[in-house]
């Protein structure tokens, strides 16, 4: 075996691994000076970002990769911890690790004058690692542990301007409800162990019956990491905590939100996958119903998102109000899938889903960042307060643009491509879910409008005459997304063929990765 | 916290030992009976909150820094994932155990049965028990002592 074979055998642990023992030597390190300190951080997490890299190279060249925890082989019965990697976990991988490694670039001058930066590092990176593992996990009780992780990492990490008020509200808000979640996940958990005596995703989804027990256990599953994913009934927490976190704290959050949304991927395709097309009553099968739900709530969740965003001053909770009816549209998405399950433009729509996963971390973030320089500037968070910024923050305001356009999804941005997707195949579901979706689509292109000339244009404000643009390492990490966005919306087919349809592949084959467990004992 | 009579002051000094071997047994032995190192990391901590109540927040805090207490509890933490990652190094899997059988440290493999009495087993289990009360003698007391300093700070004010 050589060292190459031996280091993409061992980087599904590594990458778990090295953000967590780099999160423990943080303390110790920023104890030498405050400089190693972020480039120990960045180091780390781009080293998880070549194993990252490594690994993706790998899973889409020979298929599904497991890892087993203190094992060499699986022996029955299947206890051990493992790690199941497929196209749609090194997808979720990739951008979690993009955005990490964009936040600690930007938190390097953005929080350059604050206290306690040692415990940041160390909660940022727990983040990192929570969302990493729930992403490429094959064990419920493990996605369990690894969401609590995340939990309580990332209320730390919002109450990190604990002087406000209310960011200590938005933490508590943020705790009290995913605490309560979490153990509705447990809860499911146990239901399985008990029917299955298996915590296993593989074995769990080969031998599911869809009793009265899997109903209620599929219930509290999807309310849960929907609630974590910023669906619209339960959203009301992350307004609140996108907008009073600091926005590199925002970017972790927001990978944690998406490795939620994963986890409602890889329920509904892959533990629920065999028992989908049965029908429970009148002839409806599962997938139709649990389709329309999720299509029903999603259409809330962009109306109610883009009507709140209409009205709020503050602008870090307006891009919140934005954050959730971008949720609303991959959601929209997976339910159109699951909905029409074996059409053509199920696929269709599954792709559009996927890549938006991406579009929307890169959009909303870099929206979030803008709006984070505009706050490290000028201390302000309310729109009435500021204006005519245009003027000495040019970069800035681009980045801002960019990151509008992509948003409301406008050609030749990334955001166009995604949602062109949406739209096409939900028309074929339904016309009126796609006008809704579209006119929607134009009502955020209209708010962010409103922002821009708020901001950006307009007559100069006597107290912001001597603003000056944004420290470096804050531009370049907007610089990189929005990079980033305009490359992904000039060459969309790049990212389509070699990343997303492999990872949709991955979730609509789930006897794939059933077989790759429980076929190899 | 301000501190206790000599009669609380005596019997928290008979108490205080035996806390801290009943805490380090459960650890020790975390591989063979119930518990390990969270669990005697919580009793041994569980002692140093006797002191903390007994002899009053100021005194604890001029002979305890909590700046190392949060250094050996990032030690307690590492020293778990070094042990997990030395697993890739000599048997080639993450967590691997590579100590078990190995007629090293903690290395003999008993009979199949109740073996409640050889300590020396469990590979790397009991190393890991051991990083798990480390981190969790120090977390649990710098979090005791924090809050007993917050509360303490109005009355040491006056």
């Amino acid at each position: 075996m050589t060292y190459l074979e031996a280091l993409i055998q061992h980087s599904v642990a590594l990458i778990i691994a090295v953000p967590l023992l780099s999160a423990f030597l943080m303390p110790l390190v920023s104890r030498v000076h405050p400089i190693l300190r972020n480039i120990f951080a960045l180091l780390m997490l781009t080293v998880t970002g070549c194993f990252i890299g490594l690994l993706t190279t790998d899973v889409l060249a020979n298929g599904p990769r497991i890892y087993i925890f203190g094992a060499k082989e699986l022996t029955l019965p299947l206890v051990r911890i493992l790690f199941e990697v497929d196209g749609i976990n090194v997808f979720m991988a990739i951008i979690t690790i993009i955005l990490a490694i964009i936040a600690v670039i930007y938190s390097w001058s953005f929080l350059d004058k604050q206290d306690g930066l040692d415990k940041y590092y160390t909660l940022l990176l727990l983040v990192v690692t929570s969302a990493l593992g729930m992403e490429m996990t094959g064990d419920v009780f493990n996605f369990f542990v690894f969401l609590e992780i995340s939990c309580i990492a990332s209320c730390a990490l919002i109450a990190f301007w604990i002087a406000e008020g209310e960011a200590l509200e938005a933490a508590f808000k943020y705790i009290v409800i995913s605490s309560v979640g979490a153990l509705f996940v447990l809860f499911a958990v146990g239901i399985f162990y008990a029917q299955y005596n298996a915590l296993n995703i593989a074995t769990i989804a080969q031998a599911i019956q869809f009793s009265f027990l899997d109903k209620i256990a599929l219930i509290l599953l999807v309310v849960v990491l929907g609630m974590k994913a910023g669906l619209a009934p339960m959203h009301m927490w992350l307004p609140d905590a996108y907008g009073r976190a600091p926005p590199s704290v925002t970017l972790v959050i927001m990978s944690a939100t998406l490795a939620s949304f994963y986890g409602v991927l890889r329920i509904l395709f892959t533990l629920y996958g065999n028992i989908l097309p049965t029908s429970i009553r009148f002839d409806l099968p599962l997938n139709v119903v649990l389709g329309w739900i999720l299509i029903v709530l999603a259409v809330v969740s962009i109306l109610i998102g883009v009507i709140m965003a209409l009205i709020q001053s503050d602008l870090m909770r307006l891009i919140g109000y934005a954050a959730v009816a971008e949720v609303g549209y991959m959601f929209l998405a997976i339910g159109t899938t699951i909905a029409a399950l074996g059409a053509p433009y199920a696929t269709v729509a599954l792709h559009g889903g996927i890549l938006h996963v991406l579009n929307d971390a890169l959009d909303i973030g870099l929206l979030f960042l803008v709006a984070g320089a505009i706050y490290y500037v000028t201390k302000k968070r309310s729109l009435d307060d500021i204006g005519g910024l245009a003027r000495t923050m040019k970069f800035t305001t681009v980045f801002f643009i960019i990151g509008l356009l992509a948003v409301a999804g406008m050609p030749p941005l990334n955001g166009f491509t995604s949602k062109f997707l949406i739209y096409e195949s939900v028309y074929q579901l339904n016309p009126i879910l796609s006008i809704i979706a579209l006119l929607c689509s134009i009502l955020m292109l209209a708010i962010f409008i409103k922002v821009l000339y708020a901001t950006f244009f307009g007559p100069e404000l006597p107290e912001l005459k001597d603003v000056k643009e944004a420290p470096k390492s804050m531009l370049l990490a907007m610089g990189i997304v929005a990079g980033l966005a305009i490359f992904i919306g000039l060459f969309p087919n790049l990212f389509l063929d070699s990343l997303v349809k492999p990872a949709a592949d991955a979730l609509l084959n789930h006897t794939q990765y059933i077989t790759t467990i429980v076929g190899g004992i | 916290m301000t501190e206790m009579t000599r009669i609380v002051k005596t019997i928290a000094n008979i108490l205080f030992p035996f806390t801290m071997i009943f805490g380090l047994y459960i650890i020790t032995h975390g591989h063979l009976t119930p518990g390990g190192g969270f669990q005697g990391g919580a009793v041994i901590a569980s002692g140093c909150a006797l002191l903390l109540v007994t002899y009053g927040s100021r005194w604890v805090l001029t002979r305890i820094k909590e700046k190392r207490l949060a250094a050996f509890e990032s030690m307690g933490a590492i020293g778990f994932i070094t042990i997990a990652l030395l697993g890739i190094v000599f048997s080639m899997v993450f967590f691997g155990n590579f100590l078990a059988g190995s007629n090293l440290l903690f290395g003999n493999v008993p009979a199949t049965g109740s073996t409640l009495a050889d300590l020396n087993t469990g590979g790397v289990l009991p190393l890991m028990n051991f990083a798990v009360g480390v981190k969790v003698i120090a977390g649990l007391f710098v979090i005791i002592l924090i809050m007993s300093y917050a509360s303490s700070i109005k009355e040491w004010g006056q």
